[in-house]
């Protein structure tokens, strides 16, 4: 629309959608896991609205409030779940999360 | 280079920098204000591509409420500093360089996905999208799917309740 082509924007989504999976591999503590999570939803909620541009459709813009609403949902259970697992283990990295290892 | 283009470069590359910055910080705090810091500039993003209710969506639901729920359970918690396991040194010689490949394939594949989007649309998408046929298309097209959604977030509510208590 203003001489920023949609590609440039799908790349940008690519290079966050990347850099989330790698925080979600590297990272130690359960919280900052979560947060590459909504780094993921993030970096695909731009590619929803730069498709929803280039097609002049609003199922895009549709499609980026839903994952936000469950976004809001999953960070909510998830971090209830974080808080019980910090209680019991006395601790917030997830390598002492193993008992379902055999 | 015209304004956007120019806006488009800086906050992407803020957006990259705070994602970078999420992954290098040790402490989780420091992580979730990067990650405040990725979400703005999306949203600054979003209002270059005209999505203008979706940007204030961002700020206020993402930036605002969200991350004002992790910051809160990063204090409550007192989570401090990552520890770090020192046994593997296959993690920096395999792991990162695979991460800096998946990234770029990752950013590569999805720009081409454009090519899938016909010609005649690309060239009439040129106005911003306007708020009020937004909200018309929401609760015409998608009423029901919009109703389900708070269903879903009483779940999620009861869900946090039931999670959270301490005599469970």
């Amino acid at each position: 629309m203003n001489g920023v082509p949609i590609s440039y924007y799908l790349a940008l989504s690519g290079i966050l959608f990347g850099l989330g999976v790698v925080a979600f591999v590297f990272k130690r503590n359960i919280i900052t896991i979560l947060m590459s999570i909504e780094l993921m939803l993030n970096a695909v909620n731009l590619a929803f609205v730069a498709f929803s541009r280039a097609l002049g459709q609003f199922d895009g813009l549709i499609f980026v409030l839903f994952v936000i609403v469950v976004a809001a949902a999953e960070a909510v259970v998830g971090l209830a779940i974080v808080l019980q697992v910090a209680r019991n283990r006395r601790s917030l990295n997830i390598e002492d999360v193993d008992q379902m290892k055999s | 280079m015209t304004l956007p283009v120019l806006l488009f470069f800086i906050f992407a590359g803020v957006a990259v920098g705070g994602a970078l910055a999420l992954i290098l910080a040790r402490e989780p705090i420091h992580s979730a204000l990067a990650l405040v810091l990725v979400m703005v500039s999306l949203a600054v993003i979003y209002l270059l591509l005209g999505a203008a209710f979706i940007a204030a969506v961002q700020i206020i639901v993402y930036a605002g409420a969200i991350m004002v729920l992790f910051v809160f359970v990063i204090m409550l918690l007192n989570a401090g500093e990552e520890q770090r396991t020192q046994r593997s040194r296959m993690a920096r010689w395999i792991g990162v360089p695979l991460a800096v490949f998946l990234t770029a394939d990752l950013a590569w594949w999805v720009a081409r996905g454009v090519k899938v989007v016909p010609a005649a649309a690309a060239v009439s998408a040129t106005e911003a999208f306007s708020t009020r046929d937004f909200s018309l298309y929401l609760f015409r097209a998608y009423l029901f799917p919009f109703e389900i959604t708070s269903i879903l977030i009483l779940i999620a509510l009861l869900g946090a309740v039931v999670l959270a208590r301490r005599d469970s």
